[in-house]
């Protein structure tokens, strides 16, 4: 197994799973203990619209899929609650409307067209060194953004009326937190590709969740979980020779299943 | 002449053309212990947020302490309903009370030495510091009702508010949960939203009743009149003798 470290694509998919694993370990937690995992994969959606545009203008699609789903993210709730429709139908029209965005683009780009299939599942194999650097990026300004706002955080997440009546500034820590949402979607698109970005977003946070329950330590369990399963699934995949992606999504389900029934052992233990 | 702590006058709410709350009038004095009693969808809850500043009344003006409730987050300590927060949430009890200080900590910024003893001492207060370290989830719905007010302590409020504070709690632990807001009586002015009226009238000071207006004669009387306004059925009325008792059985 170690031979496999020589090559570069190696090495580059190790440090790629490691950033991700950071971004979606930490973001991954508020995420589901704030209930917005259909308004997450909404995000991951419309990002792929960004990709379609990143393309045909000949830039780097990270970039432009960054400026989408934040755009998406921060939209949402704002216009939702402007033009008084409900919220999660608002967010499945961005839905398809990102990926249709990102069709379109993607067959009017001249000549070389990207890999599709790559961005719809991933390909942790492919991801080049200047994405790496970008990953690191996001990465630190991520970590330093939950740093600064962690109790802020917290508050809203736990019960948002109460942070009202402290006049907590929720609507600007809210639009924070979907921002943090949206730069994670765009960095697990290139692990794992959008429609299986969910997985990695949901899946560790819960099965950490279970074992610890303080926010700041299910934290650090969901990023041990997710670059488990990013790592332990690559390997799988190499062996297998399935998709990296489709395998890494695979084994983190059936360990999110087990957790779910040890679980449920500990809680009638415990009772 | 005591402090008037709240001041409501002429406050009507609607939503979108319903109206909620109509031309409320009531003056709550400093170390007052009140209950709003109603039926629901009476408007009871709907008046806490307003008093709180949750919610901008449509006509009418508010002042705590004097002041308007935008600016009077240090003042209030707010219990809402419990049926809302996820009990699931990986938080222990010190993460969760310890919340309550954030009108007073700044954005960024750790929580410093004085939010911790503050927090330290609200715990005191409602007998929770042996499970300081016990995940929110753990606990039974009194002991998770006493956090949410020792979370509203930690604020260090001058009003306390509490919506329905009993409607999870234990029936055997509600004469004990009124114990400790009959403690609190002395420090603090405290409006308490509720529908249990049996419970109210041995400890609060003052009743109003509340169904979309507000009856209201600063003392712990009902009169039949406001019963039968708010309630709309006959019932009779002993507001003196039994301690236990605002109104006999109908």
């Amino acid at each position: 197994m170690l031979e496999l470290l020589q090559y570069e694509f190696i090495r580059n998919a190790i440090l790629a799973a490691f950033l991700a694993s950071v971004a979606c370990g930490i973001v991954g937690v508020y995420v589901v203990v704030n209930r917005i995992v259909f308004l997450s994969d909404g995000i991951s959606h419309a990002a792929f619209g960004g990709i379609g545009v990143g393309c045909f203008l000949g830039l780097n699609p990270i970039y432009s899929a960054i400026a989408f789903s934040i755009a998406v993210a921060v939209g949402v709730g704002a216009s939702s609650k402007k033009l008084g429709a409900r919220e999660d139908t608002v967010i499945g029209v961005i839905w398809a409307l990102g990926m249709a965005v990102g069709i379109v683009f993607i067959k009017l780009t001249p000549g070389y067209v990207p890999d599709l299939f790559s961005y719809l599942f991933g390909n942790i194999l492919t991801v080049p060194r200047s994405d790496l650097l970008v990953m690191l990026v996001l990465d630190i300004i991520l970590v330093l953004i939950v740093a600064l706002f962690f109790k802020e955080l917290l508050a809203i997440s736990f019960d948002r009326e109460f942070a009202q009546t402290l006049r907590v500034p929720v609507n600007i820590i809210h639009s924070i937190l979907l921002t943090l949402v949206a730069i994670t979607v765009v960095m697990l698109i290139r692990v794992v590709g959008v429609i299986l970005v969910m997985a990695l977003l949901t899946i560790p946070a819960a099965v950490s969740e279970i074992f610890t329950k303080r926010l700041s330590q299910v934290m650090l369990g969901a990023v041990a979980f997710s670059l488990l399963f990013t790592l332990l699934g690559l390997w799988l995949s190499y062996l297998t020779n399935l998709p990296s992606g489709a395998t890494i999504v695979l084994l983190a389900s059936v360990v999110f299943f087990l957790t779910l029934l040890y679980g449920r052992q500990v809680r009638r233990r415990g009772s | 002449m005591p402090n008037i702590a709240v001041e409501i006058e002429g406050v009507s709410v609607y939503f979108d053309s319903r109206c909620v709350l109509e031309d409320i009038n009531l003056k709550v004095l400093e170390n007052d212990f009140l209950g709003i009693i109603g039926p629901n969808g009476g408007g009871k809850t709907t008046l806490l947020k307003v008093i709180a500043g949750l919610l901008k009344p449509t006509k009418g003006s508010v002042r705590v302490y004097g002041k308007p409730p935008d600016k009077s987050e240090k003042l209030i300590g707010y219990v809402p309903q419990m049926n809302q927060p996820d009990l699931a949430f990986p938080a222990t009890v010190w993460d969760v009370v310890l919340t309550g200080r954030l009108s007073r900590s700044n954005l960024i910024k750790p929580y410093s030495v004085a939010d911790k003893k503050a927090a330290l001492e609200a715990l005191k207060a409602m007998e929770l510091e042996g499970l300081k370290d016990e995940p929110i989830g753990n606990l039974s719905g009194g002991q998770r009702q006493r956090v949410f007010i020792a979370r509203a302590l930690a604020a260090e409020p001058k009003i306390l508010l509490l919506d329905e504070p009993t409607l999870s709690v234990d029936r055997r632990l509600d004469t004990k949960f009124w114990e400790y807001l009959n403690e609190l009586k002395s420090r603090m002015t405290i409006i308490v939203v509720t529908h249990d009226i049996s419970a109210i009238s041995k400890y609060v000071d003052k009743i109003a009743c509340l169904n979309r207006r507000l009856y209201y004669n600063e003392s712990k009387q009902i009169t039949r009149e406001m019963w039968m306004e708010v309630y709309q059925c006959p019932v009779d009325i002993i507001a003196h003798g039994l301690p236990h008792r605002v109104l006999d059985e109908h």
